[in-house]
């Protein structure tokens, strides 16, 4: 990773893209301190976090998936967005009182999986969910926490043609009043729901603007698409 | 359920007319100990390989508190647990910033650095351990020397252990630890510092194992190396698989079932840890859940 200027602008929905191996995860990575960085700075609502921890980072509204879907297996659907929702009743600490005291979490919870269209899987084992459906909890995970940056890495990665399309939908949907930061591979993704994008290669910045702009970038077209000028 | 545990309770309290009460107590300490092991283990995701050395330091301390200083036997309990969840605090705070097998050998590591500390230090009775340790009298009143009157002596502060296990385990502290060990990165994207969650659940394992030890010490009016031995560490491990890590119950099913095992094959020599061996890997593939998890999944896909 080598001098990457990146600027997410508040209430956006900003793409990174770029062929394998071009450092996206990596630049997730570096901006949820998943990794440290070695030199330059990470700031975040016009603060310095590039020293802070990685919960530290979600607390204040920086909430991250993963490339590999992050859910909890061995946990019920509600369960896994009950854990989100659980670390603002302050007792999560508290390993002498009941669970009884999470149930008021669990309206919430219900509300969060009606939203993204997983209700009627409450009880489900989450193990036991088709991969579209994980992918689906995830980001319904992410969302109970409702943070002001999302930071999606590739949420439709190996999903069939429907599940992608009801995907994009619900990431169009969630993101009113978020701003979003997804890496994404599928490139008709990228061009219908983000305003911004950012093409990687080799871990530099190779273009910048919007698709429009940037699926005519030679540059681009060579390093990405293969696409000799 | 309620009358799943009412029946357990029964047997607890029947245990020692039908069983020789120093049997049943051995069981209840080592029951205590598995399922503080499994609170790491089986609820946090975290393999420790020193948990003799909580079992067995505790046990030093209680017998020293209660023989050499003569205090009464509670608080000689009292201080071998504080003792253990105070080393687990050290010992945890540094083990925990590795994972897995590192982790596993960090906890060794200190295990055997307890065990050389109790062999070679001057009150701890070297090769012979402690021994002549008093059993008092419970509240200072009821003398514990019968072994009737230890048993459920034992009894209460198996169940009182017990139930701190079962809180922490079903407690919101508890719901956040299945999430560390069912995906720790996604706990800590979620804004968990896994680390402090790790260190506490750390702390509660080995107080109780600590309880475990020092129950132990008063049971056999000793504290021995055996009990700081990585053979203790290796055998808890045993006990936690064989009855089913994850489950609630599972480690007291195991510990019941390799104390038994080793009672009755003590005849055969070192042949105990050949046969024990062979039970262990032949319930591992046969029952990868442990008795009590393959007996709760038969349960639940019957339903």
């Amino acid at each position: 990773m080598d001098s990457i200027d990146l600027s997410v602008r508040r209430g956006s929905i900003h793409a990174l893209i770029g062929p394998n191996g071009a450092g996206k995860t990596t630049v997730f990575n570096l901006l949820t301190r998943f990794l440290p960085a070695t030199s330059g700075a990470i700031t975040y609502n016009g603060e310095d976090v590039t020293k802070a921890r990685p919960a530290e980072l979600a607390r204040r509204g920086m909430v991250r998936s993963f490339q590999i879907s992050a859910v909890f297996p061995n946990l019920t659907v509600l369960e896994n967005v009950r854990v989100a929702l659980q670390r603002r009743l302050g007792t999560s600490f508290h390993f002498w009182r009941s669970q009884r005291s999470l149930e008021v979490l669990h309206e919430r919870a219900r509300e969060v999986l009606a939203s993204v269209g997983l209700e009627g899987f409450e009880t489900t084992l989450t193990a036991e969910l088709s991969y579209g459906r994980k992918r689906t909890l995830e980001l319904a995970t992410t969302l109970a926490l409702e943070p002001e940056l999302m930071l999606l890495d590739e949420p439709t990665q190996g999903m069939g043609h429907e599940d992608v399309g009801r995907v994009v939908a619900l990431i169009r949907k969630v993101s009113a009043g978020r701003t979003v930061l997804i890496v994404e591979h599928n490139l008709s993704v990228v061009a219908d729901l983000c305003q911004m994008i950012t093409v990687l290669a080799r871990g530099r910045v190779l273009a910048e603007g919007p698709y429009s702009e940037v699926s005519r970038d030679p540059a681009v077209l060579e390093a990405y698409i293969g696409v000799g000028t | 359920m309620v009358s799943g545990w009412a029946a357990l309770l029964a047997l607890g309290l029947a245990a020692p007319f039908c069983v020789y009460p120093v049997f049943a107590m051995n069981v209840l300490c080592l029951a205590l100990f598995a399922s503080a092991f499994n609170l790491l283990l089986g609820y946090t995701g975290l393999l420790s390989f020193g948990h003799a050395a909580f079992l067995g330091m505790a046990g030093y301390v209680t017998g020293q508190a209660v023989k050499t200083w003569g205090w009464p036997v509670e608080l000689g309990i009292l201080a071998g647990t504080a003792a253990a969840a105070g080393l687990g605090l050290v010992f945890g705070a540094l083990a925990i910033r590795r994972s897995g097998i590192s982790f596993a050998m960090i906890t060794l590591g200190f295990a055997q650095i307890v065990y050389f500390f109790v062999l070679h230090a001057a009150w701890s009775g070297g090769e012979d351990g402690l021994q002549g340790v008093p059993r008092g009298k419970a509240l200072g009143l009821v003398s514990l020397q019968g072994n009737y009157a230890a048993y459920y002596f034992i009894f209460a502060l198996f169940l009182a252990g017990f139930a701190v296990f079962y809180r922490t385990i079903h407690s919101p502290f508890g719901h956040v630890l299945r999430a560390i060990r069912e995906n720790a990165p996604r706990a800590e994207s979620l804004g968990y510092d896994v680390d402090r969650y790790r260190v506490l659940a750390f702390v509660i394992s080995a107080g109780l194992a600590g309880l475990a030890g020092s129950m132990k010490a008063i049971v056999f009016q000793s504290a021995t190396l055996s009990d700081v031995h990585w053979h203790r560490s290796g055998s808890v491990v045993l006990m936690t698989l064989l009855g089913g890590m994850g489950t609630p119950i599972g480690p007291s099913v195991g510990a019941l079932l390799v104390v038994t095992l080793e009672n009755y094959l003590s005849g055969y020599g070192s042949w105990v840890t050949v046969i024990t061996g062979g039970v262990f890997i032949a319930c591992v593939l046969a029952f990868r859940r442990g008795l009590v998890g393959e007996i709760q999944a038969r349960v639940s896909s019957r339903r």
